[in-house]
Protein backbone atom coordinates (compact mmCIF):
# COMPACT_ATOMS: atom_id res chain seq x y z
CA UNK A 1 0.00 0.00 0.00
CA UNK A 2 3.31 2.43 0.58
CA UNK A 3 4.46 1.85 -2.49
CA UNK A 4 1.17 2.21 -4.47
CA UNK A 5 1.23 6.14 -2.31
CA UNK A 6 4.54 6.60 -3.42
CA UNK A 7 4.00 5.84 -6.99
CA UNK A 8 0.82 8.25 -7.17
CA UNK A 9 2.88 10.69 -5.59
CA UNK A 10 5.65 10.50 -7.74
CA UNK A 11 3.50 9.92 -10.84
CA UNK A 12 1.25 13.15 -10.35
CA UNK A 13 3.58 15.70 -8.93
CA UNK A 14 5.64 14.79 -12.48
CA UNK A 15 2.25 15.14 -13.74
CA UNK A 16 1.50 18.27 -12.52
CA UNK A 17 4.67 19.71 -12.45
CA UNK A 18 5.04 19.23 -16.92
CA UNK A 19 1.61 20.45 -17.00
CA UNK A 20 2.93 23.53 -15.43
CA UNK A 21 5.75 23.88 -17.52
CA UNK A 22 3.75 23.28 -21.27
CA UNK A 23 2.14 26.73 -20.63
CA UNK A 24 4.91 28.45 -19.08
CA UNK A 25 7.57 27.04 -21.55
CA UNK A 26 9.06 29.74 -23.96
CA UNK A 27 10.06 27.35 -26.45
CA UNK A 28 7.47 25.42 -28.03
CA UNK A 29 9.59 22.13 -28.63
CA UNK A 30 9.91 22.49 -25.34
CA UNK A 31 6.25 22.46 -24.31
CA UNK A 32 5.49 19.43 -26.42
CA UNK A 33 7.87 17.33 -24.41
CA UNK A 34 6.63 18.27 -21.59
CA UNK A 35 3.28 17.27 -22.71
CA UNK A 36 4.76 13.87 -23.62
CA UNK A 37 6.66 13.48 -19.85
CA UNK A 38 2.78 14.66 -19.03
CA UNK A 39 1.12 11.64 -21.19
CA UNK A 40 3.56 9.08 -19.59
CA UNK A 41 3.14 9.83 -16.27
CA UNK A 42 -1.06 10.03 -16.46
CA UNK A 43 -0.35 6.25 -18.38
CA UNK A 44 1.45 5.55 -15.04
CA UNK A 45 -1.58 6.77 -12.78
CA UNK A 46 -3.90 4.87 -14.98
CA UNK A 47 -1.66 1.68 -14.48
CA UNK A 48 -1.88 2.64 -10.95
CA UNK A 49 -5.43 2.42 -11.42
CA UNK A 50 -5.53 -0.80 -13.14
CA UNK A 51 -6.57 0.44 -16.50
CA UNK A 52 -3.48 -0.95 -18.28
CA UNK A 53 -5.06 -1.24 -21.61
CA UNK A 54 -6.01 2.76 -21.62
CA UNK A 55 -2.33 3.06 -20.20
CA UNK A 56 -0.54 1.55 -23.46
CA UNK A 57 -3.37 3.15 -25.84
CA UNK A 58 -2.51 6.87 -24.12
CA UNK A 59 1.27 6.24 -24.95
CA UNK A 60 0.78 4.66 -28.11
CA UNK A 61 -1.59 7.29 -29.47
CA UNK A 62 -0.30 10.43 -27.57
CA UNK A 63 2.94 9.95 -27.36
CA UNK A 64 3.46 7.85 -30.58
CA UNK A 65 1.29 10.14 -32.84
CA UNK A 66 -0.22 13.01 -31.45
CA UNK A 67 2.96 14.46 -30.00
CA UNK A 68 4.72 13.56 -32.90
CA UNK A 69 2.48 15.56 -34.69
CA UNK A 70 2.49 18.85 -32.52
CA UNK A 71 6.82 18.18 -32.76
CA UNK A 72 6.30 18.44 -36.39
CA UNK A 73 4.08 21.20 -37.30
CA UNK A 74 5.81 22.99 -34.73
CA UNK A 75 9.45 22.81 -36.31
CA UNK A 76 7.59 23.00 -39.65
CA UNK A 77 6.16 26.62 -39.29
CA UNK A 78 8.81 29.06 -39.39
CA UNK A 79 7.39 31.51 -36.51
CA UNK A 80 8.75 34.21 -34.00
CA UNK A 81 7.53 32.80 -30.91
CA UNK A 82 9.17 35.46 -29.05
CA UNK A 83 6.95 38.28 -30.57
CA UNK A 84 3.80 35.66 -29.77
CA UNK A 85 4.59 35.97 -26.25
CA UNK A 86 4.86 39.35 -25.78
CA UNK A 87 1.87 40.54 -23.79
CA UNK A 88 1.25 36.86 -22.27
CA UNK A 89 2.18 38.77 -18.71
CA UNK A 90 -0.96 41.01 -19.02
CA UNK A 91 -3.32 38.49 -18.15
CA UNK A 92 -1.53 36.55 -15.52
CA UNK A 93 -2.74 37.95 -12.17
CA UNK A 94 -6.20 37.87 -13.53
CA UNK A 95 -5.80 34.35 -14.63
CA UNK A 96 -4.04 32.91 -11.86
CA UNK A 97 -6.92 34.78 -9.52
CA UNK A 98 -9.43 32.97 -11.59
CA UNK A 99 -7.54 29.46 -11.68
CA UNK A 100 -6.95 29.68 -8.06
CA UNK A 101 -10.79 29.92 -7.42
CA UNK A 102 -12.07 27.67 -9.97
CA UNK A 103 -9.26 25.33 -8.39
CA UNK A 104 -10.13 25.16 -4.71
CA UNK A 105 -13.90 25.19 -5.78
CA UNK A 106 -13.53 21.72 -7.18
CA UNK A 107 -10.74 20.64 -4.39
CA UNK A 108 -13.28 21.20 -1.92
CA UNK A 109 -16.23 19.71 -3.64
CA UNK A 110 -14.18 16.88 -4.01
CA UNK A 111 -13.62 17.25 -0.42
CA UNK A 112 -17.37 16.91 0.81
CA UNK A 113 -18.79 15.22 -2.06
CA UNK A 114 -20.04 11.29 -1.70
CA UNK A 115 -21.37 8.57 -3.78
CA UNK A 116 -25.31 8.08 -4.19
CA UNK A 117 -26.29 5.08 -2.31
CA UNK A 118 -27.91 3.79 -5.40
CA UNK A 119 -25.22 4.43 -8.07
CA UNK A 120 -23.17 1.28 -6.76
CA UNK A 121 -26.40 -0.91 -7.91
CA UNK A 122 -26.95 0.80 -11.06
CA UNK A 123 -23.78 -0.58 -12.49
CA UNK A 124 -24.17 -1.82 -16.01
CA UNK A 125 -20.59 -3.75 -17.01
CA UNK A 126 -18.69 -4.87 -13.77
CA UNK A 127 -15.41 -5.52 -14.17
CA UNK A 128 -14.52 -9.12 -13.86
CA UNK A 129 -11.53 -9.78 -11.00
CA UNK A 130 -8.29 -9.53 -13.15
CA UNK A 131 -7.29 -12.85 -12.10
CA UNK A 132 -10.08 -14.68 -14.26
CA UNK A 133 -9.95 -11.87 -17.32
CA UNK A 134 -7.01 -9.20 -17.81
CA UNK A 135 -8.07 -5.71 -18.66
CA UNK A 136 -7.91 -5.59 -22.11
CA UNK A 137 -9.81 -8.17 -22.75
CA UNK A 138 -12.86 -7.17 -20.43
CA UNK A 139 -12.99 -3.81 -22.80
CA UNK A 140 -12.72 -6.05 -25.40
CA UNK A 141 -15.69 -8.25 -24.69
CA UNK A 142 -17.85 -5.18 -23.56
CA UNK A 143 -16.59 -2.67 -26.28
CA UNK A 144 -17.16 -5.15 -29.63
CA UNK A 145 -20.68 -6.26 -28.19
CA UNK A 146 -22.52 -4.11 -26.18
CA UNK A 147 -21.04 -0.81 -27.84
CA UNK A 148 -20.14 -1.98 -30.95
CA UNK A 149 -21.68 1.11 -32.88
CA UNK A 150 -19.96 3.38 -30.57
CA UNK A 151 -16.66 1.89 -31.92
CA UNK A 152 -17.97 2.30 -35.08
CA UNK A 153 -18.69 5.85 -34.73
CA UNK A 154 -14.94 6.24 -33.17
CA UNK A 155 -13.40 5.24 -36.62
CA UNK A 156 -15.76 7.20 -38.76
CA UNK A 157 -14.97 10.26 -36.52
CA UNK A 158 -11.04 9.06 -37.25
CA UNK A 159 -11.62 8.94 -41.21
CA UNK A 160 -13.81 12.38 -41.05
CA UNK A 161 -10.83 13.67 -39.20
CA UNK A 162 -8.35 12.25 -41.84
CA UNK A 163 -10.00 13.33 -44.93
CA UNK A 164 -10.43 16.73 -43.68
CA UNK A 165 -6.44 16.76 -42.78
CA UNK A 166 -5.94 16.10 -45.90
CA UNK A 167 -8.45 18.56 -47.80
CA UNK A 168 -7.03 20.78 -45.56
CA UNK A 169 -3.45 20.92 -45.91
CA UNK A 170 -3.43 19.21 -49.78
CA UNK A 171 -2.23 22.21 -52.50
CA UNK A 172 -2.11 22.35 -56.21
CA UNK A 173 0.81 24.14 -57.15
CA UNK A 174 0.15 26.08 -60.47
CA UNK A 175 3.74 25.42 -62.19
CA UNK A 176 4.60 22.53 -61.33
CA UNK A 177 4.00 20.05 -64.63
CA UNK A 178 2.51 17.03 -63.11
CA UNK A 179 2.01 13.43 -64.75
CA UNK A 180 -1.24 12.73 -66.69
CA UNK A 181 -1.94 9.47 -65.93
CA UNK A 182 -4.93 9.35 -68.45
CA UNK A 183 -3.04 10.99 -71.94
CA UNK A 184 0.13 8.16 -71.32
CA UNK A 185 -2.57 5.90 -70.74
CA UNK A 186 -4.18 6.28 -73.56
CA UNK A 187 -0.94 6.22 -76.23
CA UNK A 188 -0.99 4.01 -78.48
CA UNK A 189 1.92 2.90 -81.02
CA UNK A 190 0.19 4.56 -84.34
CA UNK A 191 0.18 7.93 -82.72
CA UNK A 192 3.17 7.63 -80.36
CA UNK A 193 5.60 6.55 -83.43
CA UNK A 194 6.29 8.37 -86.63
CA UNK A 195 8.51 6.21 -89.59
CA UNK A 196 10.09 8.41 -91.74
CA UNK A 197 11.82 7.69 -95.15
CA UNK A 198 15.32 9.06 -94.75
CA UNK A 199 17.17 9.71 -98.27
CA UNK A 200 20.74 9.90 -98.11
CA UNK A 201 22.40 12.97 -98.68
CA UNK A 202 19.26 15.30 -97.89
CA UNK A 203 18.17 14.97 -93.96
CA UNK A 204 14.89 15.29 -92.67
CA UNK A 205 12.23 18.33 -93.24
CA UNK A 206 11.18 20.02 -90.09
CA UNK A 207 8.52 18.96 -88.47
CA UNK A 208 5.42 21.09 -89.38
CA UNK B 1 -1.68 6.89 3.37
CA UNK B 2 -4.42 4.91 0.69
CA UNK B 3 -4.97 6.55 -2.12
CA UNK B 4 -8.54 6.62 -2.95
CA UNK B 5 -10.91 8.27 -5.54
CA UNK B 6 -10.38 11.69 -4.22
CA UNK B 7 -7.03 11.80 -5.32
CA UNK B 8 -7.19 11.08 -8.33
CA UNK B 9 -9.95 13.21 -9.18
CA UNK B 10 -7.77 16.04 -7.14
CA UNK B 11 -5.23 16.01 -10.02
CA UNK B 12 -7.82 15.72 -12.57
CA UNK B 13 -9.19 19.04 -11.28
CA UNK B 14 -5.64 20.38 -11.00
CA UNK B 15 -5.13 19.55 -14.82
CA UNK B 16 -8.37 21.02 -15.75
CA UNK B 17 -7.21 23.51 -14.40
CA UNK B 18 -3.89 24.36 -16.06
CA UNK B 19 -5.37 23.37 -19.41
CA UNK B 20 -7.59 26.48 -18.86
CA UNK B 21 -4.95 28.69 -17.28
CA UNK B 22 -3.28 27.67 -20.43
CA UNK B 23 -5.88 28.68 -22.61
CA UNK B 24 -5.74 32.22 -20.65
CA UNK B 25 -2.68 33.22 -21.03
CA UNK B 26 -1.20 32.13 -24.41
CA UNK B 27 -3.95 33.70 -26.30
CA UNK B 28 -1.71 34.69 -28.90
CA UNK B 29 -0.23 30.90 -29.68
CA UNK B 30 -2.38 28.80 -31.03
CA UNK B 31 -0.28 25.75 -30.63
CA UNK B 32 -0.22 26.46 -26.74
CA UNK B 33 -3.75 26.85 -26.46
CA UNK B 34 -4.11 23.05 -28.74
CA UNK B 35 -2.01 21.41 -26.26
CA UNK B 36 -3.56 22.95 -23.00
CA UNK B 37 -7.15 21.37 -24.66
CA UNK B 38 -5.30 18.05 -25.30
CA UNK B 39 -4.16 18.67 -21.07
CA UNK B 40 -7.88 19.03 -20.65
CA UNK B 41 -9.35 15.92 -22.37
CA UNK B 42 -6.55 14.32 -20.45
CA UNK B 43 -7.62 15.29 -17.21
CA UNK B 44 -11.71 14.35 -18.25
CA UNK B 45 -9.85 10.84 -18.75
CA UNK B 46 -8.15 10.64 -15.39
CA UNK B 47 -11.84 10.95 -14.15
CA UNK B 48 -13.57 8.76 -16.26
CA UNK B 49 -10.94 5.82 -15.59
CA UNK B 50 -10.69 6.82 -11.50
CA UNK B 51 -15.02 6.66 -11.40
CA UNK B 52 -14.28 3.61 -13.35
CA UNK B 53 -12.09 1.82 -11.46
CA UNK B 54 -13.71 3.05 -8.23
CA UNK B 55 -17.16 1.88 -9.02
CA UNK B 56 -16.14 -1.59 -10.71
CA UNK B 57 -18.08 -0.61 -14.25
CA UNK B 58 -15.81 -0.67 -17.32
CA UNK B 59 -18.19 1.81 -19.62
CA UNK B 60 -15.79 4.27 -18.02
CA UNK B 61 -12.63 3.07 -19.62
CA UNK B 62 -14.63 2.38 -22.86
CA UNK B 63 -16.12 6.41 -23.03
CA UNK B 64 -12.49 7.13 -22.34
CA UNK B 65 -11.39 5.35 -25.20
CA UNK B 66 -13.75 7.62 -27.46
CA UNK B 67 -12.70 10.65 -25.76
CA UNK B 68 -9.25 9.41 -26.81
CA UNK B 69 -10.20 9.53 -30.34
CA UNK B 70 -12.03 12.28 -30.40
CA UNK B 71 -8.84 13.95 -29.00
CA UNK B 72 -6.36 12.73 -31.51
CA UNK B 73 -9.11 13.90 -34.37
CA UNK B 74 -9.75 17.05 -32.90
CA UNK B 75 -5.54 17.61 -32.45
CA UNK B 76 -5.46 16.42 -36.10
CA UNK B 77 -7.88 18.82 -37.58
CA UNK B 78 -6.93 21.27 -35.44
CA UNK B 79 -3.32 21.23 -36.68
CA UNK B 80 -4.36 21.18 -40.17
CA UNK B 81 -6.27 24.65 -39.89
CA UNK B 82 -3.10 25.84 -37.98
CA UNK B 83 -0.75 25.18 -41.16
CA UNK B 84 -3.62 26.51 -43.89
CA UNK B 85 -3.82 29.34 -41.67
CA UNK B 86 0.01 29.91 -41.88
CA UNK B 87 0.03 29.25 -45.61
CA UNK B 88 -2.16 32.25 -45.73
CA UNK B 89 -1.21 34.72 -43.54
CA UNK B 90 2.40 33.66 -42.79
CA UNK B 91 2.10 34.02 -38.93
CA UNK B 92 -0.38 32.11 -36.39
CA UNK B 93 -0.89 35.25 -34.17
CA UNK B 94 -4.98 34.26 -33.14
CA UNK B 95 -5.91 37.97 -33.00
CA UNK B 96 -6.27 38.23 -36.50
CA UNK B 97 -8.37 35.28 -37.57
CA UNK B 98 -11.21 38.14 -37.82
CA UNK B 99 -8.83 39.00 -40.54
CA UNK B 100 -9.97 36.32 -42.72
CA UNK B 101 -13.85 36.62 -42.35
CA UNK B 102 -15.42 37.61 -46.23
Amino acid sequence: MIVHAIFFYLFACVCVASAVMVIAAKNPVHSVLFLILAFVNAAGLFVLMGAEFLAMILIVVYVGAVAVLFLFVVMMLDVDFAQLRHGALQYLPVGILIGGIFLAELLLLIGVWTIGPGIPHAITAPIPPVASVPNTAAIGQVLYTRYVYFFEAAGLVLLVAMVGAIVLTLQHRVRVRRQNIGEQVARDPRTAIELRRVRPGQGLETNP
Amino acid sequence: MTIGLGHYLAVGAILFTLGTLGIFLNRKNIIIILMSIELILLSVNINLVAFSTHLNDIVGQIYALLVLTVAAAEAAIGLAILVAYFRNRGSIAVEDVNLMKG
